[in-house]
């Protein structure tokens, strides 16, 4: 499904991020990535959605075969590419629903898909925010504004339960989240796990493991990705830390 | 910033060179000479057939204003006008002011079709569907003004019914003469400044409207106005009386056809509220802007105040600017009644090398009298947008309370927002409050909205229109959806 090869990238002004970067995600697993501060995990997710400001100086990215770089980021969005942003951005005046299903009928559009109307959706959206445990006046605020940090990540959740995308890109979406919250949001990924979704969680615990189950677990240092195991991989981590592995590959 | 630039290109295609408007009506004309004397004053009054007191009142204008200087105060800068290269009458051939639509003549019919203006009222009165091709039928009263004239009035028989007055001033002044005089100039006076005095000298027509002691006017009414003859100034009046415990929503429109030449559009509006009146006055101004390198465009220079003469009367301003090259504009309210409210909501929106200075006056007379300002300006390519306005608090305006809220956005590196807001209270007991803030569109939001699937344009236009949100939604609907489009906004949906 998602396929990197030797992916590099720069900063517009010439700082190499991304250094040779390997990955398979295969359809229906959840791969994560840890690594230490400065090691390019939010780059890769950026370079993975199109954000403007980073280079790609070589290498390769295919989504279902499609040439993920050559693509708009709203053409990758309807391919079925979500990224769970680490800061929400807040839309001012822009109601929530409103944006929600702005974004849905893109979507659907794009593809050739039936739109949703406004009854349906709501329907929808109500559903998905109760899992959530969202208080329905969540979709009346303006976007992301006067959300907790907490409120916000949940909101980034639901967008995913709604918009249902192919592969899911979270990244550090366990930052700033209370015990509770982390479990909700866990289960708003693991509700969607089945053999058409995978994701690509980027964390920096090993907390949000323990409730979003990886397939496999990779490590991020310097740019490239230095060393790929199972789960137990995280946990090895959290007892030793980044530093001898680190050390081992350089 | 590439994405910074391809905002400024979606911007671009979407104001400047996206003007739908452009077209020209080829139609016979009555044509006055260029020129501005006695002689045009009197021409203009003759060929309306009026009383000799409004000829003196023309004239009196017109002494008054070759004594002013234009104004230039404003944040604004053009070449200098010249008044003797201005046609000051210009009218469609046949006759003015035809008894029923079915006189109009049809490239005028035409021409309002194409700008989705719908002149017919039959299909609605009669309770038929529209036949195939026309546009449904709503239930908005319009008066469509045509250069110096309006060509057609609908509704007029029904509102009549409900004893609401709603016909050409030039008529009016005809038919409801005791009524004009006692109002005309009663609120904007001939000599208030240059432009007013310009327009009270050479005004050739506008909007009447009339609603009686306790009437609620049953549908909304709507002047478009349409510039299209060359080198022609546009030179409207508007008239609206409310009486005690009397209400109305007006809506007024307008567009120009697309020319190299910059035009002048000088009106005036005066609106009079007595007692629990209420006066809504709605615009969408959409002349042309001129093109992106700041060539031709209207000069919209225009003075509109209400008096809210009654007690606990109300009028609020609500306005879209999103044409004209220059627009120097600044609806006010005079607060005199006790409890009397104003309003004014606004977005301006400028490109290219458009300019606005606009905003409002309160000045607050009686006691007990509130304003609220919210104020929206959009700022992108190399234009200069400023707001304007004055919340002035008389000795009397005992508990007189006033709220401000000044927002600009800006898109782009090279354009301008200004904020001039000028408050002088002369009462311990008001309360006055301003807010002001100032933003951009920034890369993280349109990003954010891209990777949910929103192209470039929508998401300009879902974060534009959530800027103007609190302005847009006190347009009545028809108006909404109209100004929507011309922010090249996505419909707001009806979930939420």
């Amino acid at each position: 499904m998602l396929e990197i090869k030797q992916l590099s990238a720069s900063l517009e002004d010439g700082k190499v991020i991304l250094n040779g970067v390997d990955l398979t995600v295969p359809s229906g697993e959840i791969h994560a990535i840890m690594g230490p501060n400065g090691s390019g995990k939010s780059t890769l997710s950026y370079v993975l959605s199109g954000r403007d400001g980073y280079e790609v100086t070589g290498g390769s990215a295919t989504f279902e075969g499609k040439d993920l770089l050559d693509m708009e980021p709203e053409e990758r969005a309807a391919a079925g590419l979500f990224l769970a942003f680490q800061y929400p951005v807040e839309l001012p005046g822009v109601g929530n629903a409103n944006f929600l299903r702005t974004a849905f009928n893109a979507q659907a559009r794009a593809r050739g898909e039936p739109e949703l109307d406004a009854v349906k959706f709501l329907r929808a959206a109500r559903e998905a925010m109760k899992r959530l445990a969202m208080p329905d006046d969540m979709l009346k605020r303006n976007v992301n504004v006067g959300f907790s940090g907490g409120e916000k990540k949940r909101n980034e959740v639901l967008q995913m339960a709604m918009l249902k995308p192919k592969l899911a890109i979270l990244d550090e979406t366990d930052s700033g989240l209370d015990i509770d919250a982390l479990k909700i949001v866990a289960d708003g990924v693991n509700a969607l796990r089945g053999p058409g979704f995978s994701a690509l969680v980027i964390t920096h615990y090993q907390r949000l493991l323990d409730y979003i189950v990886p397939d496999r677990v990779h490590v991020l240092s310097a740019g490239r990705i230095i060393r790929s195991g199972g789960p137990e991989l995280a946990k090895e981590l959290e007892a030793t830390g980044y530093a001898p592995m680190v050390a081992d590959a350089a | 910033m590439a994405a910074v630039a391809e905002t400024l290109d979606t911007v671009q295609s979407l104001t400047g060179s996206g003007y739908k408007w452009g077209f020209e009506t080829d139609i016979e004309m009555d044509v006055a000479p260029k020129g501005l004397n006695e002689d045009t004053i009197r021409m203009i009054s003759a060929r309306k057939a009026e009383p000799e007191w409004l000829l003196a009142w023309r004239l009196k204008a017109y002494a008054a204003w070759l004594n002013m200087v234009e104004p230039d105060w404003a944040k604004v800068g053009y070449p200098k006008i010249d008044y003797q290269d201005i046609h000051y009458y210009a009218a469609p051939k046949k006759k003015p002011g035809p008894k029923s639509l079915d006189e109009v003549d049809p490239e005028l019919l035409k021409t309002y079709a194409k700008l989705g203006i719908p002149l017919k009222e039959q299909a609605l009165l009669a309770g038929v569907e529209p036949a195939e091709g026309d546009e449904p039928a709503r239930n908005i009263a319009v008066d469509a003004v045509f250069d110096s004239v309006s060509v057609a009035t609908t509704f007029r028989k029904s509102l009549y019914e409900a004893g609401v007055i709603f016909c050409p001033i030039s008529e009016a002044v005809h038919d409801h003469p005791d009524l004009v005089r006692q109002y005309l100039g009663s609120v904007v006076p001939a000599g208030d400044n240059y432009f007013a005095a310009l327009n009270s000298a050479v005004f050739t027509d506008g909007s009447f409207v009339f609603i009686p002691k306790g009437v609620r006017c049953p549908m909304e009414l709507s002047t478009y106005f349409r510039i299209n003859a060359k080198n022609t100034g546009q030179f409207e009046r508007t008239l609206i009386i409310a009486e005690e415990g009397a209400s109305v929503s007006y809506l007024e429109g307008c567009t120009a056809p697309q020319r190299d030449e910059n035009q002048l559009h000088a009106a005036v509006v005066e609106l009079v509220a007595l007692d629990d009146a209420t006066i809504k006055y709605s615009t969408v101004q959409n002349w042309y802007p001129g093109d992106a390198n700041g060539k031709g465009g209207i000069y919209n220079f225009v003075t509109k105040r209400a008096a809210c003469r009654g007690a606990r009367s109300k009028v609020s301003w609500t306005q879209v600017e999103t044409g004209s090259a220059i627009t120097w504009k600044y609806p006010s309210c005079i607060l005199q009644g006790e409890d009397s409210v104003g309003e004014f909501y606004s977005v301006a929106l400028t490109n290219n090398r458009q300019q606005a200075d606009t905003g409002t006056k309160m000045i607050h007379i009686g006691k007990g009298t509130r304003s609220t300002i919210v104020s929206k300006g959009i700022s992108a390519g190399r234009s200069d947008n400023t707001y304007r306005g004055l919340v002035r608090i008389l000795p009397k305006a005992h508990g007189a309370r006033n709220f401000t809220q000044c927002d600009s956005l800006l898109i782009g590196d090279q354009c301008g927002a200004h904020t001039v807001p000028y408050i002088e209270s002369r009462n311990a007991t008001a309360q006055v409050e301003h807010e002001a803030t100032t933003s951009k569109i920034n890369d993280d939001q349109l990003f954010y909205c891209r990777q949910r699937g929103l192209s470039q344009e929508d998401a300009v236009g879902l974060i534009v229109n959530g800027f103007c949100k609190d302005v847009l939604k006190e347009l009545p609907m028809e108006f909404a959806v109209e100004a929507q489009k011309l922010l090249a906004i996505s419909l707001e949906g009806s979930v939420g």
